[in-house]
């Protein structure tokens, strides 16, 4: 059983790889080919032609395209970013810190959505077409169909604006601040629980009809016992697997969020670097983001192997 | 090449006359009745288009003009005009904008949608029906792109070629095409093994008229339920670009622009960046409750 699991585990790795390779290339094509465009954004859009042709030459920019792709990624590789014309900063003094401040909220947007999204998603799915279930449902049609910018702007109309309890910015300007999380939060759990929610009640409800769940009912064991021990466990691998593919679906509203708040993480900085054209930095945010959802992908698939024994014993 | 049309299941049914098209979607309809959910989908649905539509007759003002800047709702400017949802920082009216808006997003919506659904449908039945390195090399493309997280997407191909109509079309295309792509694909993968593929591959039609005729009508049933969510998250999706400011260019009215314009007043006036939200939440609400509706009547058969 431990080699076909080592063979899978490598496979996903190589396709994590060829994954990467391939965004490494789609990114250079698009950004770096263009080495006018890299010398407008780097000298900025009134720098003269023979300013531009000098800096181009200085950095090696006149070499054939492969060449500076090799020399481009293993430079990713030593930790040398370039340099970020917006902030005047090396690209990772400034994109790793911000990093870590998306993943603070990434992490207690999760914290909340994952129990609140299984909690109902088992109540629904347990009984199917019941009113409980058609509550919930109802309750995640209507959550993700406001836009994380909407969300954002009736909270703050209410707890900012109307009762004034919460600060409107989150931009941490005084060091960390809890209560300024909270409504960042919020907006990113508000849109995001309703899709795994829905995903778990869907597993739930199928494992409801399985013969299993029917036998042990039949046996007389009670209620509670067959939905705790023997039907959750099998309705609960589904939704592992969605909730880490959520990462990408998360991060459209971390940036949403950001931008909303002006708090100060890797979504509002993507965002930035592509309003202004801060070609280097739009690169290593961009490679940064998809080895991120990549890694997620593969831990998905590596984690749902080892939760469901059909996979792992075949 | 006739078959009988009459079956109730409404799914191994090929499309083959407009007449019989009107009845089949006459009978959707009827049993979307049953959905309260669906109808409640369709009702907002249709009101927004009705809206988007008539908009010159139903808007009170021209939505470029200006008058009176930050008007509150219901208030009335020294000429006596009435402004129901008041006016915005340049003094336009309000409710115009909103209705002049639910064109922009109407029309860029289910353009950009059924776009990406026609590359990821041929994408798809390339991928499903012809196999072998077709489907090796269209799945291996659909899982590079589908493993960028959209938003990046986004925001790197319009930040760098520009926000323009074309360009938020192509790159929502780009971004969606490879996902429909394997729903189609797996459709196909399982429509291919029925009878009736090899009865039509044993009388020698060609590749093409398989594809078009017999699998796609085929497939219809679940593309159309993920049509209608898609096109509840493209408008989102749309709607988020330009409240980041990589939508389309001003002075039209679009809801999500109009949104990001008027944030900085939010805190004195929020009627500016309420009834924008209102609005896009509502018309991607009907869009989802439909969905919800022609899903739940597609399972019951």
């Amino acid at each position: 059983m431990q080699i076909p699991v080592l063979v899978f585990v490598l496979k996903r790795i190589g396709y994590m790889v060829f994954t990467m390779v391939a965004v490494s290339l789609l990114v250079f094509l698009l950004l770096e080919v263009n080495v006018e465009g890299v010398a407008v954004g780097v000298l900025g859009p009134y720098s003269t032609e023979e300013q531009r042709n000098l800096w181009l030459e200085a950095n090696g920019y006149f070499r054939p395209a492969y060449v500076r792709y090799f020399e481009w990624v293993s430079r990713f590789f030593t930790g040398d970013l370039g340099h970020s014309v917006r902030f005047n900063v090396p690209v990772a003094d400034i994109m790793w810190p911000r990093l870590w401040n998306t993943a603070i909220l990434g992490f207690w947007a999760m914290a909340i959505i994952i129990p609140m999204s299984l909690v109902l998603g088992v109540l629904a799915g347990m009984k199917e077409g019941s009113p409980q279930d058609r509550a919930v449902s109802l309750l995640c049609i209507l959550t993700v169909s406001v836009p994380e910018f909407a969300t954002a702007t009736f909270f703050s109309a209410v707890f900012v604006f109307g009762l004034k309890w919460l600060p409107g910015i989150s931009a941490m300007t005084d060091g960390f601040d809890w209560v300024q999380l909270i409504l960042p939060v919020a907006v990113l759990v508000t849109y995001d629980f309703g899709y795994v929610a829905r995903m778990t009640r869907a597993s739930m409800a199928e494992v409801m009809t399985t013969a299993y769940i029917r036998t042990a009912f039949l046996k007389g064991l009670p209620y509670r016992i067959v939905i705790s021990k023997h039907a959750l466990r099998n309705a609960l691998i589904a939704p592992f697997t969605v909730i880490l593919l959520q990462f990408n679906w998360l991060l459209n509203g971390v940036i949403v969020v950001e931008f909303a708040f002006a708090y100060k993480g890797f979504g509002a900085l993507l965002l930035e670097a592509s309003l202004n054209e801060d070609i280097y930095l739009i690169e290593a945010c961009s490679m940064v983001a998809v080895f991120v959802a990549v890694s997620t992908q593969v831990l998905a698939d590596i984690g749902y192997m080892y939760l469901n024994p059909r996979i792992r014993f075949k | 090449m006739k078959k009988n049309n009459e079956n109730l299941s409404g799914k191994i049914v090929p499309a083959s006359s407009v007449g019989l098209a009107f009845k089949r979607a006459v009978k959707s309809f009827a049993l979307l009745k049953e959905s309260r959910i669906g109808m409640a989908g369709l009702f907002l649905v249709v009101l927004w288009i009705l809206i988007a539509i008539f908009a010159p007759l139903i808007a009170p003002y021209d939505p470029l003009a200006n008058f009176q800047p930050f008007l509150k709702p219901g208030m009335v400017d020294s000429k006596g005009n009435l402004f129901l949802l008041g006016t915005d920082q340049i003094g336009r009216d309000m409710l115009s904008r909103l209705i002049f808006g639910a064109r922009r997003v109407l029309i860029f919506a289910p353009l950009a949608t059924f776009s990406a659904y026609l590359v990821g449908i041929v994408m798809g039945l390339l991928a499903g029906y012809r196999g072998g390195w077709w489907d090796i090399v269209l799945t291996r493309v659909g899982d590079v792109i589908l493993s960028f997280p959209p938003i990046v997407l986004y925001i790197v191909i319009i930040g760098v070629v520009g926000a323009t109509a074309i360009n938020i079309v192509a790159a929502i295309i780009l971004a969606s095409g490879p996902g429909i792509m394997r729903i189609v694909r797996g459709l196909v993968l399982d429509i291919r093994t029925r009878e009736y593929i090899a009865a039509a591959e044993t009388r020698g039609e060609s590749d093409l008229f398989i594809m078009l005729v017999e699998i796609l009508p085929n497939a219809r049933g679940p593309l159309i339920v993920d049509a209608c969510l898609r096109l509840g998250f493209v408008t989102i999706t749309i709607g988020i670009l330009a409240f980041l400011g990589l939508g389309l260019p001003p002075p039209e009215p679009d809801w999500g622009g109009m949104v990001n314009e008027a944030r900085v007043f939010a805190l004195a006036f929020p009627h500016m960046t309420l009834f924008p939200c209102i609005a896009i939440s509502s018309l991607v609400l009907g869009f989802n409750l439909l969905a919800d509706g022609l899903r739940e009547i597609s399972l019951r058969d």
